[in-house]
């Protein structure tokens, strides 16, 4: 395990792709240590900003409020990270594979067209959270973003596969353009959910202001809710009781696109 | 051997390679998933006739979609044969069973795109989730939705375990093969796949019409005593087997040691096994060592 202790916030945020368990791996404290990063307009090494320890094994554990490190773990494809503290930026963005976990918030673009992993925010997520760069046309593809807090505007924008639940509220925009996969809101949705979506599925538990551009189609109890609620609280989601029962009001959507996707609204039992 | 006053014969039971599944199916209740259970195995007690044999493992527990289920197991004696079954009994007896679902519940590297076939009965309508790494088919039915795995599993299993009770009287030997069944559907990975677990027609594999490839056990029918070259013992008035597949051989062995005791009951004289003098099958089931926790 290596273990990286923030000695000094810095004054502009850091890119910090570095931090990533494929490039600690077989790696000495010293030479992660110089590992490089980007600061404002200047490079810099790893150990200007960090205390390194450990043995460079496949698990990293980084220590203080890290809100202005950006990008911590993108393109990663092995290995754990566990912040304790805040993330910045782009954290877990295009990564392939591995666990990251998050004890506080994270900044915009959280797991942002990752292709796999697993990534859990036990605090807030930002803005585009699992989405797709501006011009690309597609976000997440595959894997599994959990935030228990809220989320920003438009998580999983243009999402393709994979699961992203959000135990708080999430912002306008949720799911906007989705090609495929599933978004589960436990909290308040904002504005225009789904908006442009394909295919896919977003899970609300409260009801959302729908787009006119859903049709209502049916009331019932999709088996497929049981295998998904189970393998959340597999995963560590605290599923309330009363959401194992009950029936979902499906509405099917976006009419100004495909419209094979739908919004289930969950309905008490 | 004796057990229990009763001879064990000194033989052996000669079973067969298949290949098998296990398929669990989930409803709003334990009755409409016993139902659909009950209506996918109809029709399955021999390969002979009906082109795969299949029956009920068990209920099922800690299902995926959390609702009561039933685990069946199915199997055939040709690999490409297996895909083709499924196909026909998922399709024709689960996804028109109301409120059913269908998980695959074998792990292994081998595997059938079922879910993925039975798919296109959504006519485009349908929708893949890949949830924990698995994918699952949502297609649209009257009633609601069916929800199919995509991929089920197959291994190499073991068909054709067998042992046969030989009684005093139709009824004892009939209550020794009940006990023996109830006692055997608690043993995990196999399945008894003729009515109520009980065959009273054993068959040899040969006949005197050049049509038939089985035809009566005659050795074994108390009626032929006396006409027939017969391997009963006096006092035996009647006989019935217990046929046993399993997804191994441990599987079937275990089976064959539990429902062997349990047939041990006053009134039955000997206990047996079918077997083509080892010619035929790929696996010899020696009652005996079985009895004797040897095998």
């Amino acid at each position: 395990m290596t273990t990286l202790q923030l000695k000094d916030l810095p004054e502009v945020p850091l890119e910090a792709e570095s931090i990533s368990p494929d490039r600690f791996i077989g790696k000495t404290a010293d030479e992660i240590a110089a590992l490089p990063v980007n600061v404002g307009n200047r490079k810099a090494c790893l150990g200007e900003f960090f205390a390194v320890s450990g043995d460079g094994g496949p698990e990293i554990v980084l220590e203080g409020d890290l809100a202005r490190v950006k990008l911590i773990g993108a393109g990663m494809t092995q290995g754990q990270i566990h912040v304790r503290g805040n993330a910045g930026m782009h954290l877990g963005a295009g990564m392939r594979g591995g666990r990251i976990m998050v004890d506080g918030a994270v900044g915009d673009w959280a797991g942002a067209e990752m292709q796999g992993g697993h990534i859990h925010i036990r605090g807030n997520a930002g803005h585009c959270l699992g989405a797709g760069y501006r011009g690309s046309p597609k976000g997440m593809n595959r894997g599994v973003i959990i935030v228990d807090g809220d989320a920003g505007n438009e998580a999983g924008t243009a999402m393709r596969r994979g699961l992203i639940v959000i135990g708080g509220n999430s912002g306008d925009f949720t799911g906007a353009f989705m090609i495929a996969g599933t978004v589960v809101v436990f909290g308040e949705l904002g504005e225009r959910t789904g908006a442009a979506l394909k295919r896919g599925t977003v899970v609300a538990f409260k009801p959302p202001r729908l787009l006119p551009s859903y049709r209502y189609a049916c009331t019932y109890a999709p088996p497929f809710m049981g295998l998904l609620l189970r393998h959340l609280a597999g995963l560590g989601v605290a599923v309330p009781e009363a959401y194992l029962h009950g029936r979902y009001r499906r509405y099917s959507g976006d009419m100004t696109a495909l419209g094979k996707g739908e919004i289930l609204v969950w309905e008490a039992a | 051997m004796y057990l229990n006053g009763v001879e064990i014969e000194e033989t052996f039971a000669e079973a067969f390679k298949m290949w098998g599944s296990r398929v669990i199916i989930t409803a709003c209740n334990a009755r409409w998933a016993m139902i659909a259970a009950t209506t996918m195995t109809g029709f399955a007690t021999s390969v002979i006739g009906c082109k795969c044999e299949a029956g009920i493992e068990g209920v099922a527990t800690d299902t995926p979609d959390g609702r009561p289920g039933v685990s069946v197991l199915l199997f055939t004696p040709g690999k490409e044969d297996l895909p083709k079954r499924l196909m026909e009994r998922i399709g024709q007896c689960v996804l028109t069973c109301p409120t059913t679902a269908c998980f695959n519940g074998l792990d292994s590297p081998l595997t059938m795109p079922i879910g993925g076939q039975l798919r296109f009965f959504g006519d485009s309508f349908q929708a893949s989730k890949l949830v924990g790494g698995r994918r699952f088919w949502r297609i649209p039915v009257m009633e609601g939705e069916f929800l199919i795995e995509e991929k089920f599993g197959m291994q190499r299993a073991v068909g054709g375990g067998n042992f046969l009770i030989l009684g005093e009287d139709a009824e004892v030997t009939l209550r020794a093969a009940e006990c023996a069944a109830a006692a055997m559907r608690q043993a995990p990975g196999v399945i008894l796949p003729f009515p109520g677990g009980i065959v009273r027609s054993g068959s040899k594999t040969s006949s005197r019409y050049k049509a038939l490839i089985a035809s009566t056990n005659d050795a074994y029918c108390p009626t032929l005593r006396g006409i027939t070259d017969t391997a009963l013992p006096e006092g035996v008035n009647s006989v019935l087997e217990i046929v046993i597949d399993g997804l191994d051989l441990a599987a079937v062995e275990e089976a064959t040691r539990v429902g062997v005791r349990a047939a041990c009951i006053p009134g039955i004289r000997r206990i047996s096994a079918g077997n083509y003098g080892g010619t035929l099958g790929q696996f010899q089931i020696h009652l005996c060592r079985v009895l004797e926790g040897q095998a």
